[in-house]
């Protein structure tokens, strides 16, 4: 599945839910069901500041593809989490250069969880791109 | 029992002043529990607004026509309208600011330059809010003055014992605010103020809080300094008051220059300043802010400032019996005398969730270290939510709050 697939996924499931509660709770579900991030990842490089609660995101470079590891002690960034995975995770850094997020828009996310709720969203994007930028180079 | 217990707060009539009450967020009613950050704005307020601009707006103090005299005698009757909703002695003593922020560092930048010296101490409190901080210890690093600060008892109230040891001959000033901003805890000013003098220092006192929950008296309570934000009291952001006794603010240099702080400006040496209070008051000030904040203060002072603190008691009661009844929540500042502002963390759920979700359901809390690091880091925590109740809110809201939160926790657990 590209991450253009990936993204229309995402938009089907969401299209279910007739309210934001009940979206706010599907993303609450799908945080519960991360991996375990190791203990020994946490550090001071892997910390995401701008954000009210704790986030913490590793990757790992394996056979050119970027792998996404990340955590959080709120239930909405760790949803959050889940959900940039499934576009972002075990992809070529040049294809995550070349994904738009559209999905923020098309979610209703962007209006939602805007940048000055400093929800940690848009930190944690900001980081997926860096993390792409700098091992395509 | 007096007449005046039988009076409680028409909170119907008081709620219909408020037009921004009527809105719904996400579908659902405004129930604003964020008063400790910022209260709303009544319709006489908002008037002021239109009022000014469509009739008298005009630069204050120097002009000879009519519509300067207007605004100038608007804006300057406010100063009247403070003094006396501070019971201070004098109109001059009420120097006009941004906000509390800028009040304490104003005081920071004159008094505490031209009398503070290396080896001076300062004590603040553990409740303090970043801007009765942060003032303090720009001029500490600069100046090589030292900063106590007074401890907290795990209700959250100061600890006196430890001012008293605190407390010495070095101790120059004591700045202290008179309501927490993150637990609501009401500190005892006028014992403060006593034992501060009896060691020859100074008290500034943080009112930001306090003034939108109790009468105050500076005089009674004793202080030198007293500071207060309009936007938390029912008024307009950007304006604000210090008070301070004439003899200090006689004595204190400027702090920024510009127009209306000067008697005469040469280029020989012979610009003089101003007296009190416009030596303080440089450029143009925001007008139409401070006329508005006095119509706050008249809109507070028609209803009561007595009444208003009863009915947030009430309020404050009410949402603690709600909130004590549910699962894991602990709520923090459980201090004996307390103003509407009720902390909390929840087993299990992050305060940012709860703050995001009970959002969805149209209730505006806030969560966050309400710029009180050092206080929540005390009690273990770098977050809480904050509920915080204002004159418009009823026992009905926190029950819907209330609701609210039980049924975003279980989203969330």
């Amino acid at each position: 599945m590209t991450p253009h697939e990936a993204q229309a996924e995402l938009l089907d499931e969401f299209d279910i839910f007739d309210n934001w509660m009940d979206r706010y709770q599907y993303i609450i579900d799908m945080g519960k069901q991360l991996p375990t991030f190791p203990e020994e990842w946490k550090g001071a490089d892997t910390k995401i500041e701008g954000c009210q609660s704790n986030v913490w995101m590793h990757h790992e470079l394996r056979e050119g593809r970027i792998h996404f590891y990340a955590t959080s002690d709120a239930a909405i960034v760790s949803g959050l989490i889940a959900v940039l995975m499934r576009i972002y995770d075990d992809r070529t850094p040049e294809e995550i250069v070349a994904t738009q997020p559209t999905f923020l828009r098309a979610l209703g996310l962007d209006k939602h969880l805007s940048p000055t709720r400093s929800n940690g969203l848009h930190a944690m994007l900001g980081r997926i791109y860096q993390v792409a930028e700098n091992e395509a180079a | 029992m007096s007449a005046f217990s039988d009076l409680t707060l028409d909170v119907v009539k008081v709620r219909a002043d408020f037009p921004i009450l009527e809105r719904k967020v996400h579908g659902k009613p405004l129930i604003y529990l964020d008063n400790a950050a910022t209260s709303q704005t009544p319709r006489q307020v908002i008037d002021v607004f239109a009022d000014y601009y469509e009739r008298y707006n005009a630069n204050i103090h120097r002009g000879l026509h009519t519509l300067s005299d207007e605004a100038t005698a608007a804006y300057e009757a406010v100063r009247e309208t403070v003094a006396r909703f501070l019971n201070a002695n004098k109109r001059h003593e009420i120097i006009f600011t941004r906000g509390t922020t800028e009040a304490i560092n104003l005081v920071a930048n004159t008094w505490g330059r031209a009398n503070l010296k290396a080896g001076d101490e300062i004590i603040l409190s553990m409740l303090e809010h970043h801007s009765n901080i942060v003032p303090w210890q720009l001029l500490a690093q600069q100046l090589g003055l030292i900063i106590k600060v007074i401890p907290v008892d795990e209700h959250g109230a100061l600890d006196m014992a430890a001012y008293r040891e605190l407390i010495s001959e070095r101790t120059r000033l004591v700045a202290v605010n008179h309501v927490s901003n993150a637990f609501g805890t009401i500190n005892p000013i006028r014992d403060m103020a006593a034992i501060a003098h009896d060691h020859g220092a100074l008290i500034l006192v943080d009112g930001a809080q306090a003034a939108p929950h109790e009468p105050i008296d500076v005089q009674a309570l004793g202080v030198d300094f007293y500071a207060f934000s309009g936007h938390k009291v029912y008024g307009p952001t950007g304006a604000g008051a210090l008070y301070g006794r004439a003899e200090l603010l006689e004595a204190m240099p400027p702090w920024q220059g510009g127009g209306e702080m000067i008697k005469t400006v040469g280029f020989d040496g012979g610009t003089s300043f101003a007296d009190i209070p416009h030596r303080f008051e440089a450029g143009t000030p925001a007008i139409a802010e401070v006329i508005a904040m006095g119509k706050a203060l008249d809109w507070v002072s028609n209803i009561g400032i007595g009444l208003i603190g009863s009915w947030e008691q009430r309020l404050l009661a009410h949402a603690n019996d709600r909130l004590r009844t549910i699962d894991g929540l602990r709520i923090l500042g459980t201090a004996p005398k307390k103003a509407g502002v009720i902390s909390f963390v929840v087993d299990g759920a992050h305060s940012q969730d709860i703050g995001l979700l009970i959002d969805q359901l149209g209730v505006a809390i806030r969560t966050g270290h309400h710029c009180a690091q050092p206080l929540l880091k005390h009690f273990g925590v770098d977050a809480t939510c904050r509920a915080s109740f204002g004159a418009y809110n009823t026992p009905e809201e926190i029950d819907i709050f209330a609701d609210a939160l039980e049924r975003v926790i279980g989203m969330v657990r």
